[in-house]
């Protein structure tokens, strides 16, 4: 019997899972899709917020302030960049100045350090590229960029080399309300019985909620729209560059990402749909539109990617984290909206709190530790970059040649405790496939290496979700 | 670190012919870094004929272009690093790694940038849609094709009528898959008149003129596409979409010069042609470094390719001969007049031209009768006549020491229409 089943591999889930590895507890993570990172997670701005927007006293606001400086120091730990590159909100009137006012004392009322109020002239000189209609801006030092899912993913790792086990392709089909807690059903007709529930099923999680009568709240998706420009245009902005809300809109970004793109977006569109990722020409013309009157420099041929995002907003002006009333034992983790990412590890530590007010026991282990970080290559020196071509030959093949990604970093990936099974597997835990050419030349090379890897045949690989298949068939065999 | 007289980056055609070009100016002690398996590049997928008409007066296919080089280069003793890759350059070292011999830094007396080009994909050109997965650039699906034997779908539409989507058409077609539709957004093709005659129509395959994708349908696996027809600004026209079943979308739409390197290495890039600015030797900004062939300006064909990456070779060769001495002319820039889109050389030092300069350049448009004009401080000091000019085909002139005397300042080359009389 565990002691808890998480549900849901996104970056809460695999924080709470990452939190809870420290201590002597049973605990699995139950995923629906064929990786983790694999919903919420891995499309949206990537932003690590200061925390002077959510309304003070609110759940929101101190997991986000909290969230802030804990990952800053988790990322250190778990070797993945976070960037403190600062955000700036810009206003362009005296409407937006009193905005900027507003969220100073919010931000104050958080707990938010180091804020400014910057004049028209200041601004320009720290972001030389903006509209020059600006007339100031709040900067906040704290705020910074990660790569979404690369912190849910060393998270997950973490957890898994301190015990945690995660099941893939493991949608959760039925719970069972038993005497001692619960028998979890998932989709392959497996069964979990555990103590504890935490439901943090993302997009999900009313559903989730729903299978054991305790659907008290409901997940609204809102999808946001985004463009990803080249490495090439990083000279644009220094800092994340928000505007003050309008009627026509509110958060449309233009932000360094932690690998050193440009991300712009996102829109925000209310829809049903929990799987429609689709981007529409419509939504990037309005982002487009938006993000001009931050800076009239982005060049959008320079655009290596456009993508749409779910976001898991609810019917709660605030996160739902906590014991369900309906239902004891079961946890939810739900409704985790912006900034949902920035509060992810807070949700974590918070979660501990929770479980030991629920009467969960819990002894800390002794021999925890992180998961070793894949090794980035092209951060080496030249004197590293020899030593480890000499120790393992394999990292002198560099398959991806726009993020220098080399073979040596894609079988370490292969060898994760969370293993991917697909070409975005791979993509999310190394960089390659993330650069200019989009896979073009790298995306068949580590087909090769994948099918290499698991023995299986060309046509098995999948580029992330089932039935995603690569390539087709074999020519010029007799049939 | 080992030194070396030249460094060229690049075996495809571009560098195997400045090597060899160099090699037969004198220079011996030559290095080329590639970081495929084998030497020949991008022609090694390019299994169809119609290539080498132009250089070697018969058609041969990419994998024998390739070999007619790759013969030429084992009888020198130039040095060839396969499954080596440059990381950077700095000054005129440069470092590469690979797996038989790690990391590794080369000092060169001069270096030849011969990195090629790289396919535009879906990004820079907005398709919108789902995440179906399933698209590629047509030269990754020939890759798949021909070097592994793998069909990446069975039902296809293509967008772009550029010459490797109207080569995939036929090509996929012979291999079983059904080509649906080929959509362009301009009113013409991109491609050779021979590509579409050959690869299109004799196999019935539809082409759209001025027609673009405007959605991409499926989560998972692409499950259809719809396209549109665009109006003279190249927007959809609504109540014209069709939709295809189909499980592949093929994209030709465009090749970038890949100089990230240069880049790296601060070397001025032409945002015209998104290449290295060049004098008339094909030397950089940056003395004693070169630079030809597609990594420099997308070329038609490769013969031309190999012609431009001789005159690298031989330049880089005298450059080194003459004791890496840089050149101390005066330069005279090209300036770009009408209908002009970019030239190669952007810069000449007419102290150094011999006999006379080619230069080459691409026309903003298609245009039948007209005269390139050649003008400097007002004067026009030379003029061709055309019976037909497109962007599409790239054209030459041959400036004449004699006439470029005249010039007084910097030249301009322009695109005059001749009134029908």
């Amino acid at each position: 019997m565990y002691d808890i089943v998480i549900i849901g591999g996104g970056v809460c889930g695999a924080a709470i899972a990452m939190y809870l590895s420290k201590y002597e507890l049973n605990c699995c993570v139950l995923e629906k899709e064929n990786d983790i990172a694999a919903g919420t997670t891995k499309a949206n701005s990537g932003i690590i917020h200061a925390g002077y927007d959510p309304e003070p006293d609110t759940l929101m606001a101190r997991l986000n302030v909290r969230g802030n400086e804990l990952t800053e120091e988790l990322c250190a730990n778990l070797g993945i960049p976070f960037r403190k590159v600062g955000s700036m909100v810009i206003a362009f009137n005296s409407k937006d100045e009193e905005h900027l006012r507003n969220l100073y004392e919010r931000g104050i009322a958080n707990g938010v350090r180091g804020m400014e109020l910057l004049d028209k002239e200041e601004l320009l000189r720290r972001e030389p590229n903006l509209n020059p209609e600006v007339t100031g801006a709040l900067y906040a030092p704290s705020a910074g960029v990660v790569n979404p899912w690369r912190l849910c993913i060393s998270m997950a790792e973490t957890a898994a080399e301190n015990g945690v086990e995660f099941y893939l392709d493991s949608q959760v089909v039925g719970i069972e309300k038993i005497p001692l807690g619960f028998v979890v059903t998932t989709v392959d007709g497996k069964k979990y019985e555990t103590k504890y529930i935490i439901n943090a099923a993302g997009l999900y999680a009313d559903m989730v909620a729903d299978l054991v009568g305790a659907r008290d709240f409901e997940i609204f998706p809102s999808k946001g729209q985004y463009y990803l420009l080249d490495k090439t245009s990083a000279w644009l902005v220094n800092s994340v560059i928000f505007q003050c809300p309008t009627e026509k809109g509110k958060g449309v970004l233009v932000a360094p990402t932690a690998e050193g793109n440009i991300i712009v977006g996102p829109n925000a569109e209310k829809g049903n749909s929990r799987d429609d990722v689709s981007t529409t020409r419509e939504g990037l013309e309005f982002v487009a539109e938006q993000a001009n009157r931050t800076t009239l420099k982005i060049d959008y041929r320079e655009n290596i990617r456009s993508f749409a995002g779910l976001r898991a907003n609810s019917d709660k002006p605030d996160f739902i984290i906590g014991e369900s009333a309906l239902c004891r034992h079961f946890i939810n983790v739900a409704g985790i909206k912006s900034p949902g990412l920035s509060s992810a590890t807070a949700i974590g530590e918070y979660l501990i709190e929770i479980l030991s007010d629920c009467g969960l026991i819990m002894y800390e282990k002794h021999d925890w530790r992180y998961a070793k970080p894949i090794v980035c290559f092209a951060e080496l020196s030249n004197e590293e970059k020899a030593e480890i071509c000499k120790k393992n030959p394999k990292y002198g093949n560099i398959i991806c040649r726009c993020n220098t990604v080399t073979e040596g970093e894609i079988l370490e990936a292969l060898e994760s405790h969370i293993k991917p099974r697909t070409l975005d597997g791979i993509k999310r835990r190394t960089g390659s496939v993330m650069g200019r050419c989009q896979g073009g030349f790298c995306g068949e090379k580590i087909h090769g290496i994948i099918c290499k890897y698991y023995g299986i045949k060309p046509e098995e690989v999948l580029w992330d979700r089932q039935t995603s298949y690569i390539v087709a068939e074999r020519v010029g065999e007799q049939k | 670190m080992t030194k070396h007289d030249i460094v060229i980056i690049g075996a495809g055609p571009a560098g195997l012919a400045a090597a060899i070009a160099a090699y037969n100016a004198g220079v011996k002690d030559i290095v080329i870094i590639e970081r495929d398996k084998e030497a020949g590049g991008i022609l090694n997928q390019c299994i169809h004929n119609g290539f080498g008409l132009h250089r070697f007066g018969e058609e041969l296919t990419g994998p024998e272009y390739a070999a007619k080089y790759i013969d030429m280069l084992n009888n020198t003793d130039i040095k060839l690093l396969l499954g080596t890759m440059v990381v950077s350059i700095d000054g005129k070292i440069v470092s590469m790694v690979s797996e038989a011999d790690g990391f590794c830094q080369i000092e060169a007396k001069a270096i030849i940038l011969a990195m090629g080009c790289r396919e535009r994909n879906r990004g820079p050109i907005f398709v919108p849609g789902g995440r179906g997965r399933g698209v590629f650039t047509a030269g990754a699906a020939q890759r798949y094709l021909n070097i592994n034997g793998y069909l990446v779908g069975k039902r296809v539409v293509i967008l772009g009528s550029g010459d490797i989507g109207l080569i995939m058409a036929r090509r996929m077609t012979l291999e079983g898959a059904k080509v649906l539709a080929v959509a362009e957004i301009m009113p013409f093709t991109n491609g050779l008149a021979r590509n579409v005659a050959q690869c299109l129509e004799d196999y019935d395959i539809p082409l759209y003129l001025s027609h673009t994708v405007t959605n991409v349908i499926g989560k998972n696996r692409l499950e259809g596409i719809v396209i549109s027809e665009v109006d003279e600004n190249r927007k959809p026209i609504p109540g014209t979409e069709k939709r295809f079943e189909c499980d592949t979308l093929l994209l030709s739409v465009g090749l970038v010069p890949e100089n990230e390197i240069t880049r790296s290495a601060g070397i001025e890039i032409d945002p015209r042609t998104n290449g290295a600015i060049v004098g008339e030797d094909m030397q950089t900004g940056e003395s004693g470094i070169f630079a030809c062939g597609n990594v420099l300006h997308v070329h038609d064909l490769v013969d031309y390719v190999s012609a431009e990456s001789e005159r690298a070779g031989i330049n880089a060769a005298k450059y080194v001969l003459s004791g890496c001495v840089g050149s101390v002319g005066n330069a005279t820039y090209i300036q770009n007049g009408t209908d002009v889109s970019y030239t190669v050389p952007q810069r000449i030092e007419i102290e150094n031209i011999e006999k006379s300069v080619d230069i080459f350049f691409r026309v903003r448009r298609k245009i039948d009768s007209c005269r390139i004009n050649v003008v400097s401080e007002g004067e026009v000091i030379a003029s061709f006549k055309r019976e037909f000019v497109a962007p599409g085909e790239m054209q030459k002139i041959t400036l004449p020491r004699l006439l470029l005397d005249k010039a007084l300042g910097d030249i301009t080359v322009s695109v005059a229409e001749i009134a029908e009389e």
